[in-house]
């Protein structure tokens, strides 16, 4: 997992990178490989606010449906357009060009309730 | 499981108790030879008014289906096939869902539209739910013109969501009154307005420029309702007026009365609403090989993928009730089509002339209409319509059963299958029966 150091991650599989008071999201290599090929994601509006673990949005792929939450709580700043055209993104680079959007944080001690990157991959291998 | 519920055995779980158990044999004729039970049936049928003349519309239109029709849909590949989920053995049926699909967008000029619903009114009732996720609003303005029973069908599924539905009250000309909807919609409190062109009472009635503007103004999504799919060869398409959904009813295009269904309704979208869009969608596609293949695609959005995500439970189509209404476009042709409506407007004008030229009739409407006429006739138009079939003809509807002001009021239809003589004895009858002393 590249810059694994820097992302925390949640039970249902999003990662955060944050930086100061904003954070990319997206979802991990993991999610991205049980969903198979991603054909359309549902992002939420700019300046939308949303709850830590709130359903923001959805990710479909040619099998399933799921719910995308989000890491953290704040307002929803920027999306990542290039995934209207181009959602298999999220298959080829789940924590680079594959992000999904982005927040400005409301309570940065939220950042303690995710996941560090050997707790989701203890998550991950369990299953 | 049967431990769970207390009961000691799967002989005494399916045993019907002693009290309600029929102790005679049941009342039913003997056996009788299949010919004998023939004619049994026929004599029950000879009892229909099978041959009257008939001026029934209101949503379910006499139309000619040429015999081609049946000859290709009641072939075994068709009449029998299975749900097409296995595209590979569904080529034939998924290219005709698809050509269905092309000629709803070219009818009503839409982008996209699905693989048919159940009728009309429940696709007026997906319309307003695909308008309700669009944009988060809780309230759905419906047209009072707009069919009855469509409302009553769009009322059941809005109870269950908790949307509230108001009405757009009729104007005096018969056409959907929208003096005030400017004011209406000003609060953005509406997820879409719903408009019928033509409107219940076949007159037309898309929305005007100061309507059209009124809706976009406050981002309120129209809905335009087509009940006589055959007024799209006449009238300008519902994408004229910025309609952003369609939901219609095909029955006209060659589909049995066959009192009241099955039907095929018709749901025709933009673009942007190609997403929720609920029922099935074949695509068209690629195969490994490179030749053109037919799919059902974008499955994501159907309840067996989306489970509780779902916005409907539908789960299938009328697919046989679509092919009838693609192969008869496909016979007729736009030309063909565009003859079909001429033939409709023509006769509907000879009917309504005649009928206005009875003393104690008149037209009830002044407003242009396509196939149907308001026909008031002095009299509440139940007995009217009682006194019209002992003469043998089926006069039309009673407008008071929905519309407790036009009580007095006949809702008539003429198509291309009404002649001359059957107008001329609908208007010999209502002038014994509307019988009004001269002078008065």
């Amino acid at each position: 997992m590249p810059d694994s150091s820097d992302l925390r991650f949640t039970k249902e599989h999003e990662w955060a990178r944050v930086d100061g008071d904003v954070a990319t999201v997206g979802i991990t290599d993991y999610a991205q490989q049980s969903l198979g090929d991603i054909v359309y994601v549902e992002l939420p509006k700019v300046g939308a606010q949303v709850s830590q673990f709130g359903a923001v949005g959805v990710v479909e792929s040619v099998k399933a449906v799921s719910d995308l939450f989000s890491p953290l709580g704040g307002e929803i700043t920027e999306i990542n357009g290039t995934l209207e055209n181009d959602p298999a993104a999220v298959n080829r680079e789940p924590y680079e060009g594959g992000w999904m959007f982005k927040i400005r944080l409301s309570d940065g001690s939220q950042t303690s309730q995710l996941l560090s990157a050997e707790e989701y991959d203890r998550l991950t291998m369990a299953s | 499981m049967l431990q769970a519920i207390g009961v000691p055995s799967l002989e005494k779980l399916l045993e019907v108790p002693e009290a309600v158990r029929l102790r005679e044999p049941i009342e039913i004729v003997p056996a009788l030879s299949e010919a004998a039970i023939v004619k049994r049936f026929e004599h029950f049928a000879a009892k229909n008014a099978f041959g009257w003349p008939s001026f029934l519309g209101a949503g379910s239109y006499r139309h000619y289906a040429p015999p081609a029709i049946a000859a290709l849909a009641m072939r075994g590949e068709f009449l029998t096939a299975y749900t097409p989920y296995q595209a590979e053995v569904s080529q034939g049926y998924l290219q005709a869902i698809y050509e269905w699909q092309t000629y709803i967008c070219l009818l009503t000029g839409m982008d996209i539209a699905n693989a048919s619903v159940y009728d009309g009114a429940t696709a007026l009732a997906e319309a307003a739910i695909m308008a309700i996720n669009a944009n988060g609003r809780r309230r759905v303005l419906v047209a009072r013109a707009v069919h009855p029973n469509y409302r009553a069908v769009l009322k059941t599924y809005c109870d269950g969501l908790d949307v509230a539905i108001d009405e757009l009250p009729i104007a005096s000309d018969g056409r959907t009154d929208v003096s005030r909807l400017r004011e209406t919609l000003a609060g953005k409190s509406y997820a879409c307005a719903v408009f019928a062109s033509p409107n219940f009472f076949g007159i037309v009635d898309a929305p005007d420029d100061a309507a059209q503007s009124a809706l976009a103004e406050s981002e309120t999504i129209g809905i335009a309702v087509v009940a006589e799919a055959l007024s799209l060869a006449a009238l300008r398409p519902p994408a004229s007026w910025g309609a952003q959904i369609v939901a219609g009813e095909a029955q006209s295009f060659g589909i049995p009365i066959a009192y009241g269904g099955p039907y095929a309704g018709f749901i025709a979208a933009s673009k942007e609403q190609m997403r929720r869009i609920p029922g099935r969608l074949a695509g068209k596609t690629v195969d490994a090989n490179g030749n053109e293949a037919f799919v059902l695609t974008l499955q994501a959005r159907e309840q067996h993928i989306r489970r509780e995500r779902a916005t409907s439970n539908i789960c299938t189509n009328q697919a046989h009730c679509a092919l009838i209404a693609t192969i008869y476009l496909a016979l007729l042709g736009s030309s063909g089509l565009r003859d079909v409506a001429s033939a409709n407007l023509a006769r509907s004008r000879e009917l309504a002339t005649r009928v206005a030229s009875i003393r104690g009739c008149r037209l009830e409407f002044e407003a242009p209409f396509f196939n149907e006429v308001v026909v008031n006739v002095g009299a509440p138009a139940a007995g009217v319509l009682e006194r019209l079939a002992e003469h043998r003809i089926l006069g039309g509807v009673d407008l008071g059963r929905y519309y407790p002001e036009l009580s007095d009021c006949i809702l008539m239809a003429a198509t291309e299958v009404t002649t001359s003589a059957e107008i001329a004895a609908l208007g010999a009858a209502l002038e014994e029966i509307v019988n009004v002393p001269a002078g008065v």
